[in-house]
């Protein structure tokens, strides 16, 4: 295997608060290759944007107790310094986030934001970068752009300013982009124009992307590698075809058969019962325990690890391999 | 395994009287310039001619762009806005010009499910209050009897209905959602009006709202018109599905056939965005991918409205060397009707799409 891009090592990130510490990411252990997409699902309070914004360093160590290791291109994020941190955020790494209405400033062109993140990292005149603004922006399809990047947010659809924030991301070609949940905000129309694009843009400067989604259907379409996320922990990852026909995990299971699913008539939705867990008084053993319509003895009592099926699919449960064949194949692909 | 009613069933439910009538609903909201002396400049073609029947006990799925007007239909069809023309009938009775008294009786038979159930609560009034408020505004329940019915409805939706006492904030994002589900139901409506009542919530969460609405359905013989822009829930929830675009109903039928087979392109467009948790049918459907956003409603496009990003107008214009324009001109020229392909399934277009989108089995 080649050096991963990005290795990131038990991270854990406890916030300490009034009413207990708050563990909103607890051992997590992942990869990204370069140039491949990583998709990461999960709920809300699952700790998928709380890990990619320790990663950015956007996590202050003074709100939260970060331990573990996060190895970019060999260097570790979580030991640099601010000013350190600040050559990789945004040249090496960008992210982009949900809402295009408030991640852009609503007082500067657009044109001024982009060539302000260009102007920051390389010694170019004011007026190049400019330029290479306006190029992004005709980059990421915005029609008109010379005229565009003279205009302020507000005047963009929602979409174009995702497709502006996207741009700015690029700007300067970076290893990995982080799009947190880019397209929650839009239009399923707008959200396929915007979720092309990436895939075209990655495909042309082979970025590698990590795309994080409560949306199962994004997921599928869109990336090489998945990791299904539960209470601040990798509960299974896989390629596609793992995660949807070959699922090992009972809480995966549970995501897939509560979402109505093209092409999967059920009667009814079976939803996962109870809500997610408080990430103050987590469970001792498995988080998915008080949930798991499976849970025995041993998931109450002993966390389990997430351990491999075959290639890079993983589980992390303590059901046997073959009750676990046994009741995917008996529940739950006859019922989807 | 399929929700499909058998057709006959659909059919005696549809032979009947439509619970609500929507006759040619046009709603323009004025653009006025002038601060003493306002003028008349021009107007937002919010809905623009808009017939629609719902049937007793039916669901409707009413989906489309955001700013094509499905949210204003809805509130012309439940009376909170007035319609600028057409003509609204519920059971058959005329409601188009209801007012006071009248009007305020109309409320008890249809109700509204908003999308935001944080913002949709009050957070100053508990949970009684919220959902007793209809009964008390209305005086359909004694007074001294209440807080019995509110905590019946509370159980029937799936609430503690020890919880009387609670404020939302208290509640989960899905349990907020549930004490709007009662608050609707607080006066026995026939007609629910829901309006992206899942869009806000985990996909966890999502699952045990819309098998609530659809229990509640079965329970009370409830009509649903479900306002959403999720393609997949709305074909879980829906019978029957109407596309908007830009202010008109561009097509219309039954869940399966629409999905099947859709004819219109803007159909088919709308199809192909949403993102399909399967990769092997991901791998198999067509890619459309829309260009731009949807037009100004100020200043719709002539002709069909959609031809400015139409891509099949795009396709056969591109493939006929005697049109010049990007699209066909008979597009952009004449408005197409409503014309049926089906008993079942009506749709607006000059060159009806005839492949599908998703590889689906029709029902």
């Amino acid at each position: 295997m080649p050096e991963p891009l990005l290795e990131v090592k038990d991270l854990k990130v406890h916030f300490p608060t009034h009413d207990g510490l708050v563990k909103a990411v607890d051992g997590l252990t992942f990869t990204v290759q370069p140039g491949e997409t990583l998709g990461v699902v999960g709920e809300s309070g699952s700790g998928k944007s709380v890990s990619f914004l320790t990663v950015m360093g956007l996590i202050s160590r003074k709100s939260a107790v970060i331990e573990g290791q996060v190895f970019f291109q060999g260097h570790d994020l979580l030991q640099m310094t601010n000013d350190e941190l600040r050559e990789i955020r945004g040249a090496k790494i960008a992210m982009i986030f949900q809402d295009p209405m408030t991640s852009l400033h609503p007082f500067y062109k657009v044109g001024d934001q982009i060539a302000e993140m260009i102007l920051a990292h390389e010694d170019v005149s004011k007026k190049d970068a400019a330029r290479r603004a306006v190029e992004m922006l005709g980059e990421v399809n915005i029609p008109q752009p010379e005229e565009r990047a003279k205009q302020y947010p507000h005047e963009f659809s929602g979409g174009m300013r995702q497709r502006a924030m996207i741009a700015m991301a690029l700007s300067l070609n970076p290893d990995l982009l982080i799009a947190d949940e880019p397209t929650t905000a839009l239009d399923v129309t707008v959200q396929a124009q915007i979720l092309e694009l990436i895939d075209h843009l990655q495909s042309e400067f082979n970025t590698a992307v990590a795309l994080i989604t409560h949306d199962l259907g994004v997921v599928a379409e869109h990336t090489d590698h998945i990791q299904v996320m539960y209470a601040g922990r990798i509960v299974e990852e896989g390629t596609g075809d793992d995660i949807y026909y070959k699922p090992m995990m009972p809480y995966t299971w549970g995501l897939l058969r509560s979402i109505p699913r093209l092409g999967h008539d059920t009667d009814r939705l079976t939803p996962i019962k109870g809500a997610p867990p408080s990430l103050i008084f987590l469970p001792d053993g498995c988080a998915f325990s008080p949930r798991c319509p499976y849970v025995f003895d041993e998931c109450r009592l002993v966390q389990p690890e997430l351990l491999p099926i075959d290639g890079r699919h993983a589980t992390r449960c303590h059901l046997s391999y073959t009750d676990r064949q046994r009741i995917l194949d008996e529940e739950i692909l006859t019922s989807s | 395994m399929t929700t499909v009613e058998t057709t006959p069933a659909r059919e005696a439910r549809r032979s009947g009287e439509p619970l609500l009538r929507l006759e040619g609903i046009v709603k323009h909201f004025p653009i006025t310039r002038g601060i003493i002396v306002q003028k008349k400049v021009g107007a937002v073609h919010a809905v623009d001619g808009v017939d629609l029947d719902v049937y007793p006990g039916e669901t409707v799925g009413l989906v489309g762009e955001t700013g094509c007007g499905k949210s204003t239909l809805a509130r012309v069809a439940m009376r909170l806005y007035d319609a600028t023309a057409g003509r609204i009938v519920l059971e058959g009775r005329d409601i188009t010009d209801l007012k006071g008294e009248e009007l305020r009786n109309l409320r008890r038979d249809m109700q509204m499910v908003f999308q935001d159930p944080y913002a949709s609560l009050n957070p100053r009034k508990t949970v009684g209050t919220i959902v007793g408020g209809p009964m008390r505004l209305h005086k359909t329940v004694p007074r001294d009897k209440i807080k019995e019915a509110v905590q019946a409805l509370m159980e029937l939706v799936g609430l503690n209905p020890e919880h009387y006492n609670r404020y939302p904030h208290e509640f989960s994002g899905g349990q907020r959602q549930r004490i709007g589900v009662a608050r609707a139901l607080a006066l026995r409506p026939k007609l629910i009006v829901c309006d992206e009542p899942v869009s806000a919530l985990d996909v966890s969460i999502q699952a045990q709202i819309l098998n609530l609405l659809s229990d509640l359905q079965d329970e009370l013989n409830l009509t649903y018109l479900f306002i959403a822009h999720d393609l997949s829930v709305v074909r879980h929830i829906s019978d029957r599905v109407a596309v908007m675009y830009l202010g008109k109903i561009v097509e219309r039928g039954d869940r399966d056939d629409l999905y099947a087979q859709p004819r219109h392109p803007y159909t088919g467009a709308l199809l192909s965005a949403v993102p399909i948790a399967d990769p092997r049918l991901a791998r198999e459907k067509q890619r459309i991918i829309l260009e731009g956003d949807v037009p100004s409603p100020i200043d719709p496009p002539s002709g069909c409205r959609f031809h400015t990003r139409c891509p099949r107008s795009r396709a056969l214009a591109k493939a006929d060397p005697q049109v010049s324009e990007p699209w066909m001109p008979r597009c952009a020229a004449e408005e197409p009707e409503l014309t049926p392909f089906s008993d079942t399934q009506i749709a607006a277009c000059h060159y009806p799409l005839d492949r599908p989108i998703i590889p689906l089995d029709p029902s």
